[in-house]
């Protein structure tokens, strides 16, 4: 690009002429515009002359904040505009600086020097602007490295300038927390004095630092108790009581000392956000004071009767801090909060909500829930959501514990799901298979529940809903036993609209309506059992009459199948001659069970219509699909062998075929009735990894395959194929041989064996939980064969945690839910604080409990208290002239001994500057013991000004808190 | 990190002035500014001042055309935010004399200034006008 003309310097616009000229851009013009007042930037910005330079700088400066244009490619020109000697031009390089720079800035580093040039210069503007751009922008090397100049400032004569350097103070402690060692000193005294604006700006530093790490700042108590005391500015109120909020759960003792005065400014004040703060530390910190606690609810009852929706909105939301402890609060206004529920406010309507669930107790929460989804039936789509989930997120609090009637509840779901807005498909899926788990008595409506939803094929159409579906496929197939018409079932979860459903929901209702399928035929062979002498003279007949169904059935496969190909079926098909005939009418919705009357037919028509709709699938596209059609065809085929090859292998293969067709049904169903409980989440953590497993591979390439793939409901288990499902029949029946005392549980041995090796992640099951209410040991000594030490040490574990809770009787006796408590099993991660707040802690610490200590000792020996005034005036000098000690900062703190010496050197510097302090340290002394007597006589009803004294028994090194307001 | 930015935004919609005390892109600027602008310009005014968004609070305040659009941390005192706008427009009030949406434009080196004056760090430093305005005014008696 061409180097700027004359031309250039002479005509250049101004920043008020291109805020004009975007002005009279329409809108499809702007960015042509901008883009060209870019390109004039660019050329003039390059200019020797500062003057150009800076106005450049100063438009792309507008345009990034104001049209977000990228001016980090100005950086340097930047840094050459703060290093101008005119101060307007320095004004607007430090403005970019400040709006542009981050930590990633490659020339950040240049400016150091330049800054640290302007703090020390003697124009006090020039050095504010320095401050508020180290402020915004400070790294880790500028903080180091201007750190000493900041703490200069910090004792500026200029009250501007002070308040500005303590507004850094924060930024530095930040990003280089060994600044503290330099600073903090200089910052506790600034807190002296109670309304100049350094102690607005010094409170407003500690409230942030305390957020962090509370602990630190504790022994400064008595400093911030002053000033609550004293202060008449509410702002600086305002950020002590955010202090306290955070040091009174750390000490129980300054909740007493302070809610006096709290109390009193809620009452004094007419400034309601000070009212407001007031309310909220009491409602967090003091909620065991009953008097406060009692004020507090009357302000908030003012602010709930004003017009103001804003006081409104807090007093909602302070009622919603009391509501766990202090549930009166909310009974108090219950008026105002269900009035609140209709609002015109989504905000306030939404603390309302939460404050309604809080008054939801055992006793009202079926009338609470009803006229809550009555209204979310009627609200705008965002809110009837909000109120779906909350009735769900209260309702399934610690195990149900609000829930008596299991059987009202799962019909809520139920009606819930309905709802058209309802997008809360994930949260009731959970919930519904949790609570079939759990609670045993609720399955038989549970399951009638999850009929109505899957014969619903308008649910279908709503993806928000399918995750719910999927649960009630779940349920369907899990207890089926409940069912009244496993068929009706069936044909819910085989309907044509299915294939609506993504495809792991689709196999989890496959793997339903399998499950219903072995249902049905053990059920047939118990019957048949029963009856056999009577069935076989209508055998001949029956069969016949079945023959010609699967023969239709079979057409009708052949004729729907085009694209899913399998030549197994064609080959099955030569089997049966085709007599097109009759059969329609049987095979529709047959209707029986209701009496266990289960006929030939309706297996038949069962078996007919899985294939028919699975076959196609077999050639599904998706892999899980696929695989679980393949299963269930494998093994109708199976079973169809002995249920429709009557005439031609009769006589000779009949009886072993049905021997081994029933013994599989009886395997997969025992398999099935397998009962399954919850599993504590943490479960899976408490298995040991095994050695050669490798977590740490990458696995992104997998991902990329089974991308859409999610994993089936709990509890589906599939047979991998139908071959697999024979060889397995064979292996057990050999174990059927050996384990003869345990009849009919043959197949489920494996299971049993499975469970035997990881009782830990089982729950026991239902029927040891009834009568005893209670968990069998976990370390079971027949178990414990196999488990090595790791092992046991987890038994401990679970022992411990599978503590179960007895509900107290009820009126209606509640179902039994089982429940694990985790709690107390949980890992205890303890949190780590990150590395730099414990350095800045660390420092803090390391500086206030030194400070602690000597305050103490000198207390016990009163004439020594200014001198300890002086030895930590002493320090300071001594850390800034040798920077050596701020390298090893911490030694002096720790060895009293060494800073004792420093301190000598110190007194003679120090004795005429500080003289003065001295004065008023000896004064405050003389108050302080006064103070102390009285309140030995009268405990602590005084609010006057107190220094930081511990008492004089304490040990100077010992950890414990003293009491910092006694 | 008690205030995290102040937005001035006209009725429109378009920013007139965006302070941010913590570092974002200009992606990340041009994102949240347009969602807050969505959620907050929608509200009437018998709807409250504050807004949840993300993981903090907008608290704002409209006056005339221009709407102040102030982000805080979840404790932060929202009537004291309030105040806070308050007394920036106050402040900038007494500077412009009765101020409006083109003294912000065209002057926004100086609100940017105020603004500095008002807040560190995100940390309210200063709340006297005369303090916030004596700097300024002197630095245009020099200038």
């Amino acid at each position: 690009m061409a180097s700027p003309s004359l031309m250039d310097t002479l005509f250049q616009r101004g920043l008020d002429d291109i805020i004009k000229g975007v002005r009279h851009q329409q809108s499809s013009t702007e960015s042509i515009f901008i883009s060209r007042v870019i390109e004039e930037i660019r050329r003039e910005i390059k200019s020797t002359d500062l003057q150009t330079k800076s106005t450049a700088l100063q438009k792309l400066t507008y345009l990034n904040s104001i049209h977000f244009i990228d001016m980090s490619w100005a950086s340097f020109h930047a840094i050459e505009c703060i290093s101008s000697p005119t101060f307007s031009h320095k004004k607007i390089g430090y403005l970019a600086i400040s709006q542009s720079f981050s930590e990633s800035t490659p020339v950040i580093l240049l400016i150091s020097n330049q800054i640290r040039k302007d703090l020390k210069s003697g124009n006090e503007f020039e050095v504010s602007l320095a401050l508020d751009c180290l402020s915004r922008i400070g790294t880790v090397d500028l903080c180091r490295d201007l750190a000493s100049e900041v703490f200069i400032l910090m004792s500026s004569s200029k009250v501007f300038i002070r308040k500005k350097a303590i507004g850094v103070v924060l930024r530095l402690f930040e990003k280089y927390p060994d600044a503290v060692r330099v600073c903090f000193k200089k910052l506790v005294e600034s807190l002296e004095g109670s309304d100049s604006p350094i102690v607005s700006a010094v409170v407003g530093v500690f409230c942030e630092l305390s957020a962090k790490d509370p602990r630190s700042y504790l022994p400064l108590a008595p400093e911030f108790y002053r000033i609550l005391v004293d202060s008449k500015n509410n702002w600086v109120l305002i950020k002590v009581l955010k202090i306290f909020v955070k040091l009174a759960p750390l000490e129980p003792r300054l909740a007493k000392r302070l809610v006096e005065p709290i109390c009193d400014h809620m009452r004094k004040t007419g400034a309601k956000s000070l009212v407001f703060e007031c309310i909220r530390t009491v409602v967090t910190s003091f909620t065991e004071y009953e008097s406060a606690m009692k004020l507090a609810a009357a302000k908030i009852r003012e602010f709930l009767m004003e017009d103001d929706p804003n006081l409104k909105y807090l007093g909602l939301h302070a009622i919603s801090i009391m509501a766990p402890k202090h549930l009166w609060a909310v009974l108090e206004n219950k008026d105002v909060v269900i009035q609140s529920l209709s609002d015109e406010d989504p905000n306030i309507k939404l603390e309302s909500l939460r404050l309604v669930m809080a008054m939801a107790s055992e006793s009202n929460l079926m009338e609470t829930c009803r006229v809550l989804v009555n209204y979310a039936l009627k609200s705008d789509p965002d809110f009837c959501n909000e109120i779906l989930g909350s009735i769900l997120s209260t309702c399934c609090q610690n195990v149900y514990e609000v829930i008596i009637d299991f059987d009202w509840y799962v019909s809520l779901l139920g009606e819930m799901s309905r709802i058209p807005n309802c997008k809360k498909g994930e949260e009731i899926e959970n919930q519904l298979i949790d609570i079939g788990m759990r609670v045993k008595d609720v399955r038989p409506e549970l399951v009638r529940i999850a009929r109505d939803l899957l014969i619903d094929p308008a649910l279908l159409g709503n993806p928000f809903l399918h995750r719910l579906l999927s649960a009630a496929a779940w349920v369907c197939g899990e207890y089926v036993e409940f069912s009244r018409n496993p068929v009706e079932l069936m044909e819910a979860l085989l309907q044509p609209r299915t294939s609506l459903l993504p495809s792991s929901i689709r196999t989890v209702y496959m793997q339903s309506a399998f499950k219903i399928l072995i249902f049905c035929i053990h059920s047939y062979f118990l019957q048949k059992e029963d009856m056999t002498s009577e069935v076989s003279d209508l055998a001949s007949k029956r069969q016949c009459s079945e023959s010609s169904d699967l023969a239709t059935g079979k057409a009708l496969v052949q004729s729907d199948q085009d694209e899913g190909f399998n030549p197994r079926e064609s080959n099955q098909s030569y089997e049966y001659p085709s007599v097109v005939d009759t059969g329609d009418g049987q095979s529709s919705t047959p209707t029986f069970m209701e009496k266990k009357s289960l006929m030939h037919e309706s297996i038949v028509n069962l078996l007919n219509l899985m294939e028919l709709v699975l076959s196609p699938l077999s050639g599904s596209l998706d892999v899980e699909i696929q695989e679980r059609a393949c299963n269930v065809l494998g093994f109708i085929e199976l079973v169809q062998q002995e249920f429709s090859n009557p005439l031609i292998r009769k006589e000779a293969n009949l009886d072993r075929e049905e021997v081994i067709a029933s013994r599989v049904v009886e395997w997969v169903h025992d398999v099935f009735t397998e009962e399954l409980g919850p599993v504590s989440v943490t479960a899976q953590d408490r298995v040991p990894i095994p050695d050669e497993l490798v977590l740490k591979e990458n696995l992104t390439d997998l991902e990329a395959i089974c991308g859409g793939v999610e994993l089936p409901a709990p509890g589906s288990f599939s047979l991998t194929s139908p071959y697999y499902g024979e060889s397995a029949v064979f292996s057990v029946s050999n174990l059927q041989a050996e384990e003869d005392s345990e009849p009919s549980t043959e197949s489920t041995s494996l299971l049993t064996e499975h469970r035997k090796r990881h009782e830990l992640y089982y729950l026991p099951s239902e029927k040891n939980i009834i009568p005893a209410n209670d968990y069998p040991p976990a370390n079971d000594p027949s178990s414990s064969i196999n488990t090595n030490d790791a092992t046991e040490d987890l038994v401990k574990l679970a022992d411990q945690s599978l503590v179960s809770k007895r509900k107290p009787n009820h009126a209606k006796p509640r179902p039994v839910v089982v429940k694990l408590e985790e709690g107390e099993a949980a890992p205890v991660v303890s949190k780590k604080p990150e590395l730099k707040d414990d350095l800045l802690s660390g420092a803090i610490h390391d500086i206030l409990l030194g400070n602690e200590a000597k305050a103490a000792s000198s207390q016990s020996n009163p004439s020594d208290k200014s001198s300890s005034k002086r030895k930590g005036k002493a320090k300071h000098v001594d850390l800034l002239d040798s920077k050596e000690n701020l390298a090893v900062g911490e030694q002096p703190n720790h060895e009293n001994p060494s800073s004792r010496r420093s301190k000598h050197r110190g007194d003679g510097k120090q004795k005429s500057k500080k003289s003065k302090g001295k004065k008023n340290g000896d004064g405050r002394e003389d108050d302080g013991e006064k103070e102390s007597q009285k309140i030995r006589d009268h405990h602590g009803r005084h609010k006057s000004r107190q220094r930081a004294d511990a008492p004089i028994n304490v040990v100077p090194q010992t950890p414990d808190i003293p009491d910092y307001l006694l | 990190m008690g205030i995290r930015f102040i937005l001035m935004v006209n009725k429109q919609g378009q920013t007139r002035l965006a302070q941010y005390y913590e570092w974002l892109t200009l992606e990340e600027r041009r994102a949240l500014e347009g969602e807050i602008v969505r959620k907050c310009l929608a509200r009437n005014d018998q709807q409250c001042s504050f807004v949840e968004h993300r993981n903090y609070k907008i608290v704002y305040r409209r006056y005339a055309s221009l709407f102040f659009l102030v982000g805080v941390d979840n404790d932060e005192n929202e009537l004291a935010i309030l105040e806070f706008i308050h007394l920036l427009v106050e402040t900038m009030d007494r500077h412009f004399g009765n101020v409006c949406e083109l003294d912000i434009m065209f002057h926004l080196e100086k609100a940017h200034f105020m603004l500095e004056e008002m807040v560190m760090n995100g940390c309210i430093v200063e709340t006297s006008k005369c303090n916030i305005l004596s700097p300024i005014q002197l630095m245009d008696k020099t200038s």
